[in-house]
């Protein structure tokens, strides 16, 4: 069962204010209870949350390397196997840890089959070093390495469609969530780390520092996200998407507009060719997942 | 043979550090217009709003950063951003 009075993710972590990764670290460990072992990879949750000698996390907590986190949590999964003892064990990694660098051994882990839940909080760039882009960050995003200018409109690719990588490894159950939802998070936690089996939930948390809006902004850019279509809730078990938050969509550019990471697409020309760009991601996303709700026409 | 590489920390140490120092706004609730619905506490990324004894959500000032999630988040509108006189 969810307990929301469950507090394993401490005050005092040096996220800034705001912050939907600090956020989605509190609602995963609500989900996940006080059976529960964490690994993280590098990445800027591992960073604010555990500055030597401080620790915001009340559960066993392990980090090594960026790239080798579900490596390190096999082998924690067979030594607790071997010993015969129940602990739940969680990977928590940002999206460059998990769409990037941890790619090899993320596939690894699947393939092999070990009972671990992967968390990937997508924050959609590598933030901790200064916001460079990584393989989940959304067309024409303006970050450090794919900069907006009279050449270029930002990163010139779309977002890699991760649970659908892992799905096709046979993972049992994948899902997507966002912290706008609280509850379907902490209820797609628990289910994942209840499955047998390698399980894989991403969850959209934005990055006010790396996107470029106000920190009391962070809950209602992922509701934007989910309203616009640009972020689809799910859940696939077996491979096969089963349930999908459903939306009356409202056009990409109440989305974009809310974020410094788009702005010149707005400034100081409206580009309405891009616009109408991200606006096909998101029909084609409303499309593949069937996410419209349809209003009666009176 | 006990294992001693790596750096350890007790659970929870991080409140050592009060990051309330931080704040340039600070949260005001208006235990009146509360309709205790709980959102404030479930969605501040600190974890540092709690319910007292009477039910009322009161946030740790020691720790709480300022962000104004819970005043935007607030469906009551029971909560307001003050500046803070320090």
């Amino acid at each position: 069962m969810v307990n929301k009075d469950l507090e394993l993710f401490d005050c005092g972590h040096r996220a800034c204010g705001g912050c939907g990764a600090a956020l989605a670290a509190r609602l995963v460990l609500k989900g996940a209870g006080t059976n529960t072992i964490v690994v993280s990879a590098t990445g800027c949750m591992e960073v604010f949350s555990t500055p030597y000698p401080e620790t915001a996390w009340k559960v066993p907590w392990i980090h090594s390397l960026f790239e080798n986190a579900s490596a390190v949590a096999s082998g924690v999964v067979a030594s607790l196997q071997k010993q015969g003892r129940t602990e739940k064990v969680i990977v928590m990694g940002g999206d460059g840890a998990t769409f990037d660098i941890g790619m090899l051994c993320i596939s690894g882990a699947f393939e092999r089959g070990h009972d671990l839940t992967y968390i990937c909080y997508d924050n959609e760039a590598y933030m901790n070093t200064g916001i460079q882009r990584s393989g989940a960050t959304p067309y024409d995003a303006s970050t450090t390495t794919s900069p907006a200018g009279s050449c270029s409109f930002g990163n010139k690719r779309p977002k890699k469609d991760m649970p659908q990588i892992l799905a096709a490894h046979g993972a049992p159950y994948v899902a997507t969530a966002s912290i706008a939802y609280p509850m379907d998070l902490m209820q797609k936690v628990e289910k994942a780390i209840n499955t047998p089996g390698p399980c894989y939930v991403q969850l959209h948390a934005p990055c006010c520092t790396g996107w470029g809006f106000e920190g009391e902004q962070t809950v209602a850019i992922a509701k934007l996200a989910i309203e616009t279509g640009l972020w689809v809730n799910y859940e696939m078990i077996d491979g096969k998407v089963t349930k999908v938050k459903k939306v009356v969509r409202k056009p990409v550019e109440e989305y974009l507009k809310t974020q410094k990471r788009f702005r010149h697409l707005f400034k100081p020309k409206r580009q309405d060719a891009e616009i109408a760009a991200i606006q096909a991601i998101a029909d084609k996303n409303a499309e593949k997942y069937g996410i419209d709700i349809k209003l009666k026409k009176e | 043979m006990a294992l001693a590489v790596g750096c350890r920390a007790r659970p929870g140490k991080a409140r050592d550090n009060k990051t309330g120092s931080w704040r340039v706004f600070k949260p005001s609730f208006d235990h009146e217009k509360c309709t205790q619905c709980g959102t404030c506490k479930t969605i501040c990324p600190e974890g540092c709003i709690s319910e007292d004894t009477d039910g009322k959500f009161i946030p740790d000032y020691q720790y709480c950063k300022g962000c104004g999630l819970c005043a935007e988040e607030c469906p009551g509108e029971a909560i307001t951003m003050k500046q803070e006189e320090k």
